[in-house]
């Protein structure tokens, strides 16, 4: 058996065994580099970087449902609770890379503390219950989030301001680079990039770690796992710690990137279900490349759907009843369909789907 | 051989289902480097006598006591970390893991369970070398990348074997190894069951109905029936006793006896 390549060990060995997957990676990975010079514009920028954030905080929550099979609806707090982290100390005026560094660091803190308690409860209760006792954690949280307006703004949430290098005015050099000037903007963006990349690249590692092999076979059969001496109480807390230790770091990455946090932009259950959610489902779970594609599609659906149902309704303006079926209002309508097809046609997601066609035998991995 | 103190002791093990008594206060002792069988009708406890040592059902009183420590509080996970190794009567397997990756995850369980998330698996070439090992001698190596849900019965059955025997555990519990398996499938199990035996390092518990897996395998018989042990011995003089007939045949009976 040789060393495996430089790129097999950053990949963690997690081949995508599939071309049409591999070539979708290859196509989202040099997209996102690039993505500035690709797509110049305030929007393909916004929209590229809402792709990094949400890969991220996908993948995360990938570790805990798809490997770990813990049925959580509480992620999107965690979330929250990293935007607020950034927020809350930059919204008070003090706008340094320590100030963001500290609210991170309180974030995660949180989040660790709060993933662990509910790690340990989960133990004690029946998975049903489980699941509604994060629904109730996460209530909880968006209420205080809401209500604590001295500290969290309230509904109205925090706007502030980035060091310097983060800003749009600031420009690291004079003369435009491929005719893209080199701003705030783009360096915020190539932080969010990188940060993302970075932590997907560690999750991947995890998730095929020994400790990962543990996770799915407690996922599998816990009462087997834990009869070969697998301590399921320590592995599924700490799956949950790590899941939510990396959605707060998505979060900060949020508000780093929009310079505002609020309940309905990190912390609503529209974020749980419209988006990790959904996410998770369609690209297919237990497979952290599965997030990855599910959050590309969901973000290019939320920001085109709508546009493209425009021209296409206004295409068809001469027929009857076509206009009114794609009129844009009806783009959550269009959204569901899409969800419904996927889910039906492809129960293991797109990239569950992909690697079973590529797969010689049924087995979910090697 | 030698009284050794005991590897594996119960004491006055009992545990209650409502009304029920499916153990009833069983005591007994095992030495190491042994294999014991443990015979009994359909019912008698077997399975359930299985799970109160190595801890998936609490006692509702008595003790277990392993390598001289009590252990009737401890937790499966805990338990297996010390050293029981359990094969289940009923096929309990990660179904949609590979043949290999279910092997390869007892060979790492082997190590205790030490947390390692910063490391490729897969650059573990010793477990995987382990894991083929394993899977070679339950014949399976032709199916090491089929689901383990995809395999038949049979296989299914070699395969929850070696899980256990690639946990290297110091007490093998094997509950019905080859129930349901076709003649030329069950040697393969009974072979690696001897092997165990004759290494005389490892000690093993092993309920078989089949009388001649019995008196070829075991140095010791126990009998349990109604949750009761009522019959503990030499293979040969167990096997013969009066007791055992009646227990097999359900015929009424009082009292332990030994033969
Ligand atoms: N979890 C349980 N709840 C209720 N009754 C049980 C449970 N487990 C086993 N029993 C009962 O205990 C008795 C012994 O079962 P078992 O140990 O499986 O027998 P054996 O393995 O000897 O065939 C049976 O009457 C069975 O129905
Ligand atoms: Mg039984």
């Amino acid at each position: 058996m040789t060393r495996p390549s430089l790129l097999g060990r950053l990949i963690s060995e997690d081949y995508p065994r599939n071309r049409v997957l591999a070539g979708l990676l290859i196509i989202a990975f040099v997209g996102l580099a690039l993505a500035p010079f690709l797509f110049p514009g305030t929007r393909p920028l916004s929209v590229a970087t809402r792709i990094c954030i949400f890969i991220l905080l996908a993948a995360s929550y990938d570790v805990v449902l798809g490997y770990t099979g813990i049925v959580s609806f509480g992620h999107a707090m965690f979330f929250g609770f990293g935007a607020y982290g950034v927020a809350i100390m930059l919204a008070r005026g003090w706008v340094g890379w320590d100030a963001m560094a500290i609210g991170l660091a309180a974030a995660l803190a949180l989040s660790a503390a709060v993933a662990a308690l509910i790690g340990l409860i989960s133990l004690r209760v029946k998975a049903i219950f489980f699941s509604m006792m994060t629904l109730a954690v996460a209530s909880f949280a968006l209420i205080l989030a809401t209500q604590m307006r001295d500290l969290t703004g309230g509904e109205d949430g925090l706007t502030f301001r980035l060091p310097p290098a983060l800003m749009p005015s600031f420009r690291l050099v004079a003369e435009p680079l491929f005719g893209v000037r080199i701003d705030g903007r783009i360096l915020t963006y190539y932080l969010i990039f990188g940060t993302s990349l970075a932590f997907f690249l560690l999750l991947l590692r995890i998730v095929n770690s020994p400790f990962g092999r543990v996770l799915q076979a407690i996922r599998e059969n816990e009462f087997r796992a834990e009869a070969l001496g697998f301590s399921v109480v320590l592995h599924r807390t700490l799956a949950g710690v790590i899941g939510a230790c990396v959605a707060t770091i998505a979060g900060a990455l949020l508000a780093i990137a929009l310079r505002y946090n609020g309940p309905a932009a990190s912390m609503s259950f529209e974020i749980m279900v419209d988006s990790i959610l959904l996410m998770a489902v369609i690209g297919g779970m237990g497979t952290l490349y599965g997030p990855l594609i599910g959050a590309v599609l969901i973000v290019l659906a939320q920001y085109y759907l709508q546009p493209g149902m425009e021209i296409l309704s206004s295409a068809l303006s001469g027929f009857p009843v076509l206009p009114a079926l794609f009129h844009p209002d009806r783009w959550l309508l269009w959204l569901g369909v899409l969800f419904v097809t996927i889910v039906y046609f492809f129960p293991s997601g797109v990239v569950g789907r992909l690697r079973a066609l590529s797969a010689s035998r049924p087995a979910r991995s090697a | 051989m030698a009284s050794l103190a005991p590897i594996l002791e119960t004491r006055d093990l009992t545990v209650r289902f409502g009304g029920h008594v499916a153990v009833d206060g069983v005591t007994c002792s095992f030495e190491p480097g042994t294999l014991t069988a443990i015979v009994g009708p359909n019912g008698a406890g077997k399975t359930t006598y299985f799970n109160l040592i190595s801890g998936q059902l609490r006692a509702t009183a008595g003790a277990v006591l392993f390598k001289g420590e009590d252990v009737t509080a401890l937790t499966p996970d805990r338990r297996a970390r010390l050293g029981m190794g359990r094969a289940f009567q009923l096929t309990n397997l990660f179904p949609n893991l590979s043949v290999f990756e279910n092997v390869r995850l007892a060979a790492q369980a082997r190590r205790g369970g030490r947390l390692d998330l910063l490391s490729m698996a897969s650059s573990h070439r010793d477990l995987a070398d382990k894991a083929n090992d394993y899977l070679a001698r339950v014949s399976l190596t032709e199916k090491a990348s089929f689901a383990a849900a995809s395999l038949s019965h049979g296989d299914q059955r070699k395969l929850e074997v070696a899980l256990l025997i690639a946990l290297e555990p110091d007490i093998f519990m094997f509950d019905e190894p080859t129930a349901g398996m076709s003649v030329d499938e069950a040697p393969v199990i009974l072979d690696l069951i001897e092997a165990i035996k004759s290494q005389r390092r490892k000690t093993v518990l092993l309920v078989e109905h089949k009388m001649d897996v019995v008196r070829r395998l075991a140095d010791r018989v126990i009998v349990l029936h109604n949750g009761r042990l009522v019959a503990d011995g030499e293979p040969a003089a167990v096997v013969a006793s009066p007791i055992v007939q009646e227990a097999y045949l359900g015929v009424r009976q009082t009292g332990a006896a030994h033969v």
